[in-house]
């Protein structure tokens, strides 16, 4: 990546549109500082890079198209986890709320590894919210998923913004990302080649304005 | 200031016992880990036991050798699944995203995987006892144990994080541990003799404190550039 020009607002939901090796994976893992850039600046929920890496780590909620759960621990357990390294209070409680939320309360303490794709998509994101992050990227969290539970991850994924959460998600799935973003940028060859709100979208297609910005 | 220092000490105790937790919950519903490293080991003890010639004096001066060795193969075993489970599901990045200090990472899965270690030798230990005729309660060599066991672990698990990145990572394991760990294994080796033999703790002091130094030193190290190693 290259010149790349990133600003986000409080409470905005972009959509990160770009092919394959675009940079968004890069992108998002650069924000989420588990990746290092060789050069330029980012700041996340007023935190700089790499300096303030721990602050901007307890902001920030990650979903990516892994899971990052651990199959031999029941669903309540990996909860339970990273609420303890997060330093969540009010844990159990907190467990109970996150698990209603992702529609797995009835599954709680069954192992991870017996989850569908889906439903390990829903603890995943479960996961992420955990901590009440201001900022939520989500990484392709499509991936793998059947008509239903992509379904069911819109119904998540809106319920995650509605909180006034500001949410970066990459995806190159045009259908669900124009359903939930409130921005959408497209990414190509590591530089940002456009950029519109839904409102300046107005009733130009995505699919058009995608093709569009990928073609200059 | 000093206030914040012991939060932030507590923080870091509370993710590493969480991480050791996690770890020991899973591997006791799973004992993927520990079976593969225990049935590896009685294997290689049951190897030397044919392969070797094994008159009462042979018995005697080769028992500290075949433990060392067993231990570390299993131990290499053990590290490298310890670190797959983390890379599996892309649980490394959910533990790298915990806003702690990553050394907790760290320390937490040097205790888990200390743990699996010494419950191994601890099974293998008797069995050795028993198939070779030879008597292991000796306090000094137990103090080895551990001692050997906390430096193969500190080096281990650092070198596991490093080649957990790589796509050969089952065989980049042994080749960048083995001669690290060769200091390790040596002091071992040699302070497990003299415990054995019964010599007179002047002889063992050296390669005790040999152990003790390597330790510290392999520990201090991994704190220090744990953070970078697991960092792309």
């Amino acid at each position: 990546m290259r010149g790349l020009d990133f600003e986000v607002q409080p409470s905005e939901f972009v959509a990160l549109l770009g092919p394959n090796g675009a940079g968004k994976t890069t992108f998002l893992r650069i924000l989420a500082s588990l990746s290092r850039p060789s050069l330029g600046e980012v700041s996340v929920a007023g935190y700089r890079l790499p300096d303030q890496a721990a602050a901007v780590r307890a902001r920030l909620g990650v979903v990516s198209h892994l899971p990052l759960l651990y199959g031999d621990l029941t669903a309540e357990e990996n909860l339970r986890f990273f609420g303890r390294m997060y330093g969540v209070s009010n844990i159990e409680a907190r467990i109970t709320e996150v698990l209603e939320m992702v529609g797995l309360a009835s599954r709680r303490r069954d192992l991870v590894r017996t989850f569908s794709r889906g439903m390990q998509q829903r603890l995943a994101i479960g996961r992420a919210v955990f901590h009440d992050p201001d900022v939520m990227l989500f990484d392709e969290p499509y991936t793998g998923l059947d008509q239903d539970a992509s379904v069911m991850l819109d119904d998540v994924l809106r319920s995650v913004a509605a909180k006034g959460r500001t949410v970066v998600m990459t995806s190159h799935d045009l259908i669900h990302s124009g359903d939930l973003a409130t921005r959408f940028d497209v990414l190509s060859r590591g530089v940002i080649t456009a950029s519109a709100t839904r409102k300046q979208l107005g009733k130009t297609n995505l699919l058009s304005f995608y093709k569009k910005a990928l073609a200059d | 200031m000093a206030a914040d220092q012991q939060t932030s000490r507590a923080s870091f105790l509370k993710a590493m016992f969480a991480i050791t937790w996690k770890d020991l919950t899973a591997e006791f519903r799973s004992r993927e880990l520990f079976s593969a490293m225990l049935v590896f080991s009685l294997l290689v003890i049951l190897i030397f036991n044919f392969a070797l010639e094994l008159d009462i004096t042979t018995r005697q001066t080769v028992t500290a050798g075949v433990l060392w060795v067993t231990f570390a193969f299993a131990g290499t075993l053990g590290l490298n699944r310890s670190m797959a489970v983390e890379k599996d599901r892309g649980c490394l990045d959910g533990l790298l995203l915990a806003p702690v200090d990553r050394s907790a990472i760290y320390f937490g899965k040097v205790v888990s995987n200390l743990v699996f270690m010494l419950i191994v030798e601890a099974i293998v230990l008797p069995v050795y006892s028993f198939l070779y005729d030879v008597n292991l309660f000796n306090l000094g060599l137990f103090l080895v144990i551990l001692l050997g066991s906390i430096g193969y672990i500190a080096v281990g698990t650092l070198l596991a994080s490093m080649a957990i990145q790589a796509r050969t990572r089952d065989v980049l394991l042994p080749i960048l541990l083995f001669p690290v760990a060769v200091p390790v294994l040596i002091a071992a080796v040699k302070a497990s003799e003299g415990f054995l033999a019964g010599n007179d703790f002047g002889t063992i002091y050296a390669p005790l404190s040999l152990l003790i130094g390597y330790d510290v030193i392999f520990i201090a190290v991994a704190y220090m550039v744990f953070d970078y190693v697991v960092e792309e």
